[in-house]
């Protein structure tokens, strides 16, 4: 495909703009550009075909099975797009009077009041602008809170060994240093490691629940009151939640802040990468210590307010407002019967895509029931056969399926992490077990030939090494 | 309602049946039964058309201001109608972050593309694919310049107060110093940062244009910078570098910014775009994704993620951001926006800005109380005056439609755009006579 800058002809323009109307102003020559930027230059029809052409190499969610675990990809709603695109949103200015956006403020209240009560939470903001963001600002809630009671010495943040990336580094971006614990062979927190873990120094606890291999920890009670005796707070790391919406909320697991991922629980599209949203929700206590600003409803209406110990700012204005619209329309659309519905069609997908992929022969890491996703192993398949995590993903592309998350919990070393969601068809899944069973009979068959899947993509595998030690991050003019 | 779940109770029951259950209930055993939810206390679910009346009943109650002369971070610009078009594909929508490389060439591309367009338009060499905002950029643009014995920033007094709420919680919460220079006639004094600056400190940053809508000596900040071995980094708004002098020509170490006037909807403060360009010297301390150019097996041109080892999935706690996630669909979005308007057409957009606030400035400094503020060179915003109640004043505006200047210290903050004709300013400019002379 050509780039955009080869596409490029002198004199090729689109005509959007009017003739200016007022004098022309001229600024000094010495705080101008020396010359145009450049830009390329592009007829509409050639923009669009440029773009029609990218989009055509692009794979989202309604192109085909997307089962990417830990990121719910489940399907976008079509009238989400529609209320996030009405003018009286769009075309708001962010510091307009509070009088004139009303509206907008009731949809923020009313989206974190229904957030609220899904996770049994007693406040929240909607600034975070993704999940790593909320991470941040939940680790930042429990600062303040520690710092509030003068409890200095608290500068420690518990994570699992299968946590999320993000968990661990947001840690470190909030002031704290990290304690990583191991799993145990089930794949939940091992207790006594906790309890070895936890002291005065311990300012809290980070997990997801259901974990990253899908299972719900049956001692997640016990894990709470361990970390609060010590002294320390819970932090729920939400990416999971479509496993329990409506069924189990982390406010009754004794998490004291948590955040979501709208753009994976609540429906909002993906983008590529974004923009996603990570509302911060927080038990009463944490509540004063609210980024700036969180809404209010009094008899006069909504306001912006900042709370009184507030953190401070996580971001310029309120959030990623148009993604709150959608979740906001999603969580509507279900109500207080179609989210727990979510959830049950969530795990019910899971387990029986599961099943089926087991009685074909791949290895579970954790054999059983799962929650909304599962964790297989290849490392036996890949010793027999010398077909790898990374070669099953990879041949699953030409049978025109998104592969599932590879190499992710880390504590399965060959991991292919499957999340189906609650929005696939069982006919969809007896497709994919289909071409899953396909794929295990090649690699018996022939594992070595699996190295050089895929074969019918656009491209074959990228040169990943090359490109990072000759990182080419731009185009450039020929010479 | 319906979840947009597909599956019948009938497809359910036999998918149960497979797995040896007769209710979906034993899935969720493992729970605890005294956690378990009896009901959530929520409306029940609507239909598409219910859910539809009601998101456009509060869409309604909002005002659209047919006028826009405020500014102050959130700009108002006209959309080519294309960008919509591109952007909602829902192809680039639908997709995550591009891990397949393999299926995700196009959406790999157009982030490729845009961090070139954004190294165009800064003069710096390279880009990321974007942050979250304009004020996650400058604070992760903080986070960059740490050194070992090097730590405190040095933040101009005049860049949006927004930017430097969250420098300050970014840089609280590991311990960075911040310190923050008093702004002298709106500006920020290159002698006054000098003084200020010490030997250890780590990076200065300033706006350009800056708040109030002045421009910088950007050569004269950038080189006091310099001189005690600290970076610079330069806020800037994209749009006016269709023809302001670059970050890259005054030697910036690290540009950042808003990119939400590329084509991205006021839409109440977001989503938006942070960019971040940087000095090849720079690069990996870039944080979030970064998308390379490398070639297949065959030979073929490919894009992948790339210098991933910067990033929190591969090293953890030692990851300098957390960032996963960005804003990728906007960045798009600014992507499409810079393709259709072109180096004529975005340079023709930023005179525009600058010529319609310019003939705005003096004609409302000619109303008696309504003085301009400062006398140094601005783009699109400039601080005048206000000789009542500036929420009193907006309120008049309000009635006829006209959403007025920002209330700042001192005065009103006003900004025109491509979108405020002559025509539009003139009616301005005649109510505040009207209101002046009352
Ligand atoms: C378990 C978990 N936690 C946190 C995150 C980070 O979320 P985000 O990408 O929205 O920042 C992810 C995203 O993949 C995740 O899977």
């Amino acid at each position: 495909m050509k780039l955009l800058f080869e596409r490029s002809t002198v004199g090729h323009k689109s005509e959007l703009l009017p003739c200016c109307s007022t004098p022309a102003y001229e600024l000094p020559a010495d705080l101008l550009r020396a010359e145009a930027p450049a830009l390329p230059q592009l007829a509409e029809i050639e923009v669009e075909r440029h773009y029609t052409e990218l989009a055509k190499q692009t794979f989202g969610v309604n192109d085909g099975f997307y089962p990417l675990g830990s990121c719910t990809m489940k399907y976008n709603p079509s009238i989400n797009e529609d209320m996030a695109a009405l003018p009286g949103f769009t075309k708001l200015h962010p510091l307009q009077p509070e009088s004139t956006v009303q509206g907008a403020l009731e949809a923020m209240y009313t989206a974190t009041e229904l957030l609220q009560e899904i996770t049994g939470m007693d406040a929240m903001t909607l600034q975070p602008s993704a999940g790593a963001h909320g991470e941040y600002t939940g680790l930042l809630l429990i600062r303040a809170y520690h710092q509030s009671r003068g409890d200095t010495a608290r500068t420690k943040i518990i994570v699992p060994d299968s946590a999320h990336g993000t968990n661990p580094a947001s840690a470190v971006m909030a002031g704290f240093s990290v304690v990583n614990i191991p799993s145990d062979e089930k794949g939940c927190v091992d207790l006594d490691g906790l309890r070895k873990a936890v002291g005065p120094d311990t300012a809290g606890l980070m997990l997801t629940n259901p974990n990253t291999v899908g299972i719900f920890d049956p001692n997640i009670l016990e894990i709470t009151k361990i970390v609060h005796e010590a002294g320390g707070l819970c932090y729920y790391d939400g990416a999971n939640l479509n496993a329990v919406m409506g069924m189990a909320r982390p406010g009754d697991m004794g998490f004291d802040c948590i955040h979501l991922n709208l753009h994976k629980t609540f429906s909002t599209p993906h983008g590529g990468g974004g923009p996603g949203s990570g509302p911060v929700g927080c038990k009463a206590h944490l509540a004063q210590f609210l980024p700036t600003p969180v809404v209010v409803k009094t008899e006069e209406g909504y306001h912006l307010h900042a709370p009184e110990a507030s953190l401070g700012r996580m971001r310029s204005l309120y959030g990623n407002f148009l993604v709150v619209i959608r979740a906001l329309t999603y969580v509507l659309s279900l109500g207080k019967e179609g989210i727990p519905a979510a959830s049950q069609g969530a795990v019910l997908n899971a387990n029986y895509l599961m099943k089926k992929l087991a009685d074909l022969g791949y290895d579970m890491a954790y054999p059983g029931f799962c929650m909304h996703e599962f964790v297989m192993d290849i490392g036996k398949l890949k010793k027999e056969t010398g077909a790898s995590a990374m070669e099953i993903a990879k041949r699953l592309l030409d049978y025109g399926m998104h592969p599932p998350t590879m190499y992710f919990p880390l504590i399965v070393h060959e991991a292919l992490m499957v999340e189906p969601t609650e929005t696939e068809s069982k006919e969809t899944l007896d497709a994919a077990a289909e071409v899953y069973g396909k794929i295990l009979a090649e690699a018996k068959e022939d594992g070595q030939r699996l190295h050089d899947a895929p074969f019918n993509t656009p491209i074959g595998r990228p040169d990943e090494v090359g490109a990072a030690r000759q990182p080419i991050l731009r185009w450039t003019p020929a010479e | 309602m319906g979840g947009y779940i597909p599956n019948s109770a009938a497809a359910q029951q036999a998918m149960l049946e497979s797995l040896g259950l007769t209710s979906v209930q034993q899935l969720f055993d493992c729970i605890p039964s005294e956690m378990l939810v009896d009901h959530l206390n929520i409306p029940e679910g609507m239909s598409e058309l219910e859910v539809g009346e009601m998101l456009t009943a509060m869409a309604d109650k909002n005002k659209r201001f047919s006028t826009v002369f405020r500014g102050a971070g959130a700009y108002n610009h006209y959309i080519p109608s294309i960008v919509k078009a591109v952007t909602s594909k829902k192809e680039f929508l639908t997709a995550y972050t591009p891990y397949q490389a393999e299926i995700s060439q196009g959406v790999l591309q157009s982030i490729f593309e845009y961090q070139t367009m954004i190294c165009q338009l800064t003069g710096m060499d390279v880009s990321n694919a974007s942050v979250y905002d304009g004020a996650t950029a400058a604070a992760e643009a903080v986070v960059m310049c740490q050194e070992r014995k090097r730590s405190c920033a040095v933040v101009s007094g005049a860049l949006n107060p927004h930017f430097i709420e969250v420098i300050q919680t970014y840089c609280g919460s590991r311990g960075i110093p911040v310190e923050i220079l008093p702004v002298q006639n709106g500006l920020t004094d290159p002698a006054a940062l000098s003084a200020a600056l010490k030997a250890d400190d780590a990076c200065v940053l300033f706006q350009n244009p800056n708040y109030y809508g002045l421009l910088e000596n950007c050569d004269a900040l950038t080189e006091a910078a310099h001189a005690v071995g600290a970076k610079a980094v330069a806020v800037v708004n994209p749009m006016t570098l269709g023809i302001l002098k670059t970050p890259g020509a005054y030697g910036a170490d690290i540009a950042v910014g808003e990119g939400q006037p590329l084509g991205i909807p006021m839409a109440f403060g977001g989503p938006y775009l942070g960019f971040m360009a940087a000095t090849q010297a720079m690069m990996r301390k870039l944080p979030g994704r970064i998308v390379g150019q490398t070639t297949d097996a065959k030979g073929n041109r490919a894009f992948v993620l790339t210098l991933q080892a910067r990033e929190q999935h591969i090293r953890r706690e030692k990851a300098s951001s957390s960032v996963c996630s960005n804003q990728a669909l906007c960045a798009l979005t600014a992507a499409v926006y810079l393709a259709s308007m072109g180096p004529d057409g975005l340079a023709d957009c930023a005179k525009q800005c600058l010529s319609n606030a310019h003939y705005a400035a003096s004609e409302i400094a000619k109303i008696p109380g309504f003085g301009l503020r400062h006398n140094a060179p601005f783009f699109h915003e400039f601080v005048t005056e206000c000789p009542i109640c500036p929420q009193l004043l907006n309120e008049k505006l309000a009635e006829k439609g006209i959403l007025g200047g920002l209330p700042v210290e001192g005065g009103i903050l006003w900004c025109a755009t491509e979108m405020n004709n002559k025509n539009q300013i003139d009616r301005l400019v005649e109510i505040l006579k009207e209101v002046a002379a009352q």
